[in-house]
């Protein structure tokens, strides 16, 4: 029997095609991964079996268990547009430069207005205490900011549309904005019925709230 | 880190050859750093994308006529409470003297069973069109404009039963949520979400004292 040779080198593993496939998949994931900003608050939403997805072109408003509420809105020069129109609301409200560019990239606030000068100038450590101290944006008809920030962020998507060239049959079907809301499941109904009649007062009426999948249900099945 | 392994050549003595080489290079570590990378997208990424349950509230109307047009025997209203299952319904109108509430929950048997009762001719009349549909072999284009609205005149029509969801201040968000999901899945359409009155309110409170049913917590705050 001839002695098998053995090979010279150390054996090696042709690497290629996993190296490939695992450059396949990181591309894959880089491109799709959408960093999700930092969010003030931890809300727990109901589960329902609605399969519709989340529009992107959003004004969120989250209600928290404790009834706070947080506001935001989709796209960076809307929120431009809109904390300008703000201020020009609120001459008192004065924000640098620095302040307004950091506004227009951050997600979600909870502040009134008397604090937002503040929130925008620290740090992140600073703004994640303030989350945690906030009540939230006003919502009471004496001092209802909430009310002025659906207003300004409608005005303000409106203004941006126009600057994008977008056609108004457009806007009322799939570009427009939509509302929605995001509540924890504990929250309770008085809360977000505020928060939808100050929507109803300006005639929005259609609602997504934001849920988490279960499984669905096939009724045709059950009722055998 | 790259190495050239020689075959052949050298061995035979005499003439020199040209080095036939095959260039390997170690990819040990860029392997190692793309999959490092592919693990923390893949960890990175938010898999379950959040859902939306569409809810359209009415204009506020001054005048009651809409809803008096509507026949009590098609009523269903559903009583939520403050308790996580401070849940009751009734069928047609509230009288406080003869009225009983029926304790309901929102499991496979609960609320579901007696919709998908109430409203099993409209439910009946879905899965027909369903399945005329299937029949047809239509692209999906076509399937999703007819079936949309062949659906919603099936689940307008006027002898269709309809559900009031009636909440109080201290409702839970999620009974609420639960509730219109159930309606949606069967296919009930004609709904309204209004307060409690007085009266359906008390009734409720002593509902829950006759079933013993734990209280509401008192605050969600801790």
């Amino acid at each position: 029997m001839p002695k098998p040779k053995m090979p010279k080198s150390a054996p090696s593993l042709d690497m290629t095609p996993m190296v490939d496939l695992g450059f396949l998949l990181v591309t894959f994931f880089i491109l799709t991964a959408k960093f999700r900003p930092n969010e003030p608050v931890l809300v727990d939403t109901p589960s329902s079996t609605s399969e519709l997805l989340l529009p992107e072109k959003i004004m969120l408003v989250t209600i928290d268990s404790d009834g706070r509420v947080f506001f935001d809105i989709h796209g960076k020069d809307v929120r431009r547009e809109m904390i300008n129109g703000m201020i020009e609301r609120h001459p008192e409200l004065k924000l640098t430069e620095e302040q307004l560019k950091r506004f227009s990239v951050m997600g979600m606030f909870g502040m009134d207005l008397a604090n937002l000068g503040t929130y925008l100038k620290e740090d992140e450590a600073v703004r994640a205490k303030m989350d945690q101290m906030t009540k939230g944006i006003p919502t009471d008809s004496l001092k209802n900011e909430l009310a002025e920030w659906i207003q300004e962020g409608y005005e303000a998507f409106m203004i941006d549309a126009q600057n994008k060239g977008i056609s108004v049959e457009d806007l009322r079907d799939d570009e427009g904005l939509r509302y929605a809301i995001k509540a924890d499941g504990a929250t309770e109904y008085e809360k977000i019925e505020k928060v939808i009649d100050i929507f109803r007062e300006k005639n929005i009426f259609q609602f997504n709230m934001v849920t988490t999948l279960e499984a669905g249900v096939d009724i045709s099945a059950e009722s055998e | 880190m790259a190495e050239i392994i020689e075959s052949g050549g050298g061995e035979k003595g005499g003439k020199k050859r040209p080095k036939k080489g095959v260039v390997r290079m170690d990819m040990t570590p860029m392997v190692d750093l793309a999959f490092l990378l592919l693990t923390f997208f893949i960890l990175a990424t938010s898999l379950s994308k959040p859902k939306t349950l569409e809810i359209i509230y009415p204009k506020e109307v001054e005048n009651n006529d809409e809803k008096t047009k509507l026949a009590d025997e098609l009523a269903t209203t559903i009583l939520i409470g403050a308790g996580e299952e401070h849940l009751f319904y009734y069928h047609g109108k509230f009288d406080p003297d003869t009225t009983v509430l029926q304790k309901t929950d929102f499991s496979k048997d609960g609320f579901r069973k007696v919709l998908l009762d109430k409203n099993r001719t409209i439910n009946e009349r879905v899965f027909e069109l369903k399945a005329d549909l299937n029949s047809k072999q239509l692209s999906k284009e076509e399937y999703e404009a007819q079936y949309k609205e062949a659906y919603s005149k099936i689940v307008n029509d006027e002898l269709a039963p309809f559900v009031i969801v009636k909440t109080i201040d201290k409702s839970m968000w999620r009974n609420v949520v639960n509730a219109m999901d159930e309606l949606n899945i069967c296919n009930v359409r004609k709904r309204a979400i209004l307060d409690m009155e007085k009266n359906e309110q008390e009734a409720v409170e002593k509902r829950v004292t006759e079933l013993g049913l734990p209280a509401a917590k008192e605050s969600s705050n801790d």
